[in-house]
């Protein structure tokens, strides 16, 4: 067999089996974005697939029970629950009012069981751009959270 | 003072333009002064640069809360150093670090060639002014950092600003954000000559010989700056790891990959006049990645933990990538004819073969980690769906590819260059294999079944033996003819070829950093709830809260646990985990508490008291072998420190060497 051909079938079959499992890393970890009124209108698709879904930590929702951590997530006048049991503990920016993104699974009495939780703080200063204008109001002002 | 900062910002820009235009112009109608000119422009951006940036932290220190962006990063508890740090603290203050040292590279280069490569430098020169004025079109108009709050309403005075992000005031974040630009920025200058030299129809190589050692320099701020981050967030973060695939973190590994496939595959051309399209295509690929991992960051088109707020960035910066990568492709297509390649691979077992391997492989794993990283944007755009990736898919991919880059590693040195007999790999790999299925079966028997974790480890014996070998035989030849003893002759063996010996340390950095992540198979946590004075065991360890206190400082309030450590019921340390409340921010971070061996970590977390305050609720984990990692890195550093000293005898390559007859022709090339 001639160099070139043998280099190539070598390389045909790594990339093969990087591909495989390439796919099949995709299958098992795929999660699929969403907001709370978009999980309210999946029904019973929701409880199959995994889910990240975002919003704001309500104010004063946030209770420790032994090893579990329940909370409620908010988007304008939607509400979730939220159960965390998870390994890792939560990030410092979790608090009340803090963005957060929970990925994990529904169950079918509506509560959201999250395996991962990341935060964000919400009194970041810099805020989207449109939102806030710099220049509108001291800074001391904007940090309330 | 304002003003004057972003006077300074608009005339570097004025200046930098200047500079491409007067580049060009210079070279197009023969005008050696104005091309001189163009070069001292790139000198007065510097100076305006460092002007503007020494005015940027002077408000830092001063506290100038009147400035935005001093405001929102700065406050008047927080330490020198990171009222310093927060110059990179924030997006506008960032862009402004990547431009000045933008700035400090171009200026550097143009001072070190200001007599050499006359025909190239023009096109250097500009091809850096081009990227530097896109980020100073960046600073100057788009996220000043410069702006001043409150003009015009009335407010007069600022009392205190936010702070800098707590998670931010550790040591090893102070310095990780500018090793990475220094990385970052770093790539700019290869790309620029590999361009300048495609545009003067140069032949291959002379690109390659000037930027040699600067590439590796920038690699090595790369590496740094991974790794300081990855060490940031083993002991800042508190979830004990140091890599999640978030995407900033893979922003940084994409350009690092492909980088690091460069310097290996430069060596195809220098020795075999192979690969010289590959290698520009590589270097681009390097220099378009850093530019996408700073949109990345800076744009935040993929949500992550990092990425600083949504901003309009991120459109000037996909016209930029579209305009250079277009611009770059029609170059080589262009000039496809001078890079020729000089041999061909005439056989699989062969030193060729195994540097295409670790191409080919470092490839692969660069395109799934940036197709990882992008499938959100990539799945919308499809399915309409948003639908991200997360560890298991990237560990999934890229921990075999891990493992087959580090049988390369082994391997590769040992295989003659054209063609290998199977009777001399026999001989060469002999004995490694035995050590290697020695430990595995060793590691079977105390009861280990873990795959990865045996064929890594298995792996890591495997290749510190031959690379251990190669100095030893090295080491064996000079002790026999200088009869130098063991020591002085190894260290003669690396000066005679820093370049290879060095490489071979580094390698060896790298076995020693995957003795560290095969550690990560064998994870221990356990979180507990516990009355103070009371006990509980981890692994081996036997851990008694003694007591809990609090106190303050100006910038945060603290409480922290005291933890007493046995093992086999002796006293062998007391940790202290800690749990900050950040006055000005108001945001809470833990401080874990490290009792750190090169065996194992034991890592402590103080996540509160619970409700009635009687009871600590403690995160303890066992990491066994990660320190490895941070001794690898600096293995790693050691030997690129020695690949950077001049050999003491000058290589000499079996090759001839193409004399460029086309490069003479003098033909004036249009732009």
């Amino acid at each position: 067999m001639k160099p070139l051909v043998k280099f190539g079938l070598l390389t045909v079959s790594i990339i093969g089996t990087l591909g495989w499992l390439a796919a099949d890393g995709v299958n098992q970890s795929k999660t699929y974005y969403s907001t709370i009124s978009e999980v309210g209108q999946m029904g019973k698709d929701a409880q199959e697939r995994r889910l990240r879904v975002g919003g704001d930590v309500a104010e004063g929702s946030i209770q420790r029970l032994g090893r579990e951590v329940h909370f409620t997530l908010m988007q304008d006048s939607l509400r979730m629950k939220v159960v965390y049991a998870g390994i890792d503990p939560l990030p410092d920016t979790f608090r009340d009012g803090a963005q957060a993104l929970v990925d994990g699974r529904m169950d079918s009495a509506g509560t959201f069981h999250a395996q991962k939780i990341q935060a964000k703080c919400a009194s970041k200063y810099e805020a989207k751009p449109g939102q806030v204008k710099p220049g509108y109001e001291p800074v001391n002002q904007k940090r309330a959270s | 003072m304002e003003n004057l900062g972003a006077l300074c910002i608009l005339l570097a820009f004025c200046f930098g333009c200047y500079s491409i235009v007067g580049s060009l112009v210079g070279v197009w109608r023969a005008k050696p002064y104005l091309v001189l000119s163009s070069q001292r422009a790139v000198y007065a951006v510097w100076a305006l640069l460092t002007t503007a940036s020494g005015l940027l932290v002077y408000g830092l220190l001063a506290g100038d809360f009147r400035l935005a962006y001093v405001a929102a990063h700065s406050n008047k508890s927080m330490p020198g150093l990171y009222k310093f740090a927060a110059w990179w603290g924030g997006q506008e203050g960032s862009l402004l670090l990547w431009a000045w040292i933008l700035s400090t590279y171009a200026a550097v280069v143009v001072f070190t060639n200001r007599n050499r490569f006359h025909r190239m430098m023009p096109f250097v020169t500009a091809t850096l002014m081009v990227t530097q004025v896109f980020f100073l079109i960046l600073i100057a108009f788009v996220v000043s950092p410069f702006q001043v709050l409150a003009v015009g309403r009335g407010i007069t005075e600022v009392p205190d600003g936010n702070g800098l992000n707590p998670l931010l005031q550790y040591w090893t974040m102070a310095i990780h954000p500018p090793m990475l630009y220094l990385g970052y920025v770093g790539f700019s200058v290869p790309f620029a000559f590999a361009l300048g030299s495609l545009i003067t129809r140069q032949p291959g190589d002379a690109w390659i010989h000037t930027t040699r050692r600067w590439t590796i320099v920038t690699w090595m701020f790369q590496t740094c700056g991974i790794l300081l981050g990855a060490g940031w967030a083993y002991a800042v973060l508190g979830w004990g790891g140091y890599w999640g695939w978030d995407p900033v973190e893979n922003a940084s590994l994409l350009p690092w990959i492909t980088a690091t496939a460069f310097l290996h595959s430069v060596m195809m051309q220098e020795k075999k006049g192979m690969m010289k399209i590959w290698n520009i295509v590589l270097i681009a690929s390097t220099f378009f990645l850093c530019i996408f991992g700073t949109m990345l960051t800076r744009s935040g088109i993929v949500s992550s933990v990092h990425a600083f707020a949504q901003s309009p960035i991120g459109n000037y910066f996909l016209v930029f990538l579209a305009l250079g990568i277009a611009l770059t492709l029609y170059l080589i297509l262009d000039r496809l004819d001078y890079l020729k390649s000089e041999s061909r691979l005439e056989n699989v077992l062969s030193r060729e073969s195994s540097f295409l391997f670790n191409n080919l492989i470092l490839l692969a794993s660069c395109f799934s980690v940036l197709w990882g990283t992008l499938f959100p944007v990539i799945s919308e755009y499809v399915t309409g769906e948003k639908v991200s990736v997360d560890a298991p898919f990237f560990n999934r991919v890229n921990i075999p590819i891990g493992l087959f880059l580090l049988l390369l590693t082994g391997v590769g040195p040992l295989i003659a260059w054209r063609r290998s007999s199977v009777d001399s790999l026999k001989r060469a790999f002999l004995a490694p294999t035995i050590a290697m299925l020695a430990l595995i079966g060793g590691l079977m028997a105390a009861g280990i079944f873990h795959f990865y974790a045996l064929v890594s480890l298995g792996l890591c014996v495997f290749v510190a033996w031959t690379v251990a070998a190669e100095f030893w035989k090295g080491a064996a030849a000079i002790r026999a003819k200088d009869g130098l003893s063991l020591l002085p002759a190894m260290v003669e063996l690396t000066h005679r070829n820093t370049r290879r010996y060095g490489g071979y340390l580094v390698h060896m950095g790298i076995v020693f950093m995957f003795i560290g992540f095969s550690g990560a198979a064998f994870n221990k946590d356990s979180t507990v709830e516990v009355n103070i004075g009371s006990a509980f065991r981890i692994g081996s360890y036997d851990l008694t809260v003694r007591d809990l206190k609090e106190g303050e400082n100006e910038n945060y309030i603290w409480h922290h646990a005291r933890v007493e450590v046995r093992k086999a019921g002796e006293l062998i340390g007391t940790l202290e985990p800690e749990r900050r409340l950040y006055k000005s921010s108001k945001q809470p971070t833990s401080e874990v508490s490290i009792r750190r061996r090169l065996n194992e970590d034991l890592y402590l977390n103080f996540a509160g008291t619970s409700n009635d305050g009687s009871k600590a609720v403690i995160q303890a984990y066992v990491f066994p072998l990660v320190s490895w990692i941070w001794v690898g890195f600096l293995v790693v550093l050691i030997g690129t420190w020695v690949c950077l000293v001049p050999s003491k005898i000058k290589m000499q390559f079996a090759r001839t060497e193409v004399v460029g007859v086309v490069s003479e022709r003098h033909v004036p090339v249009k732009s």
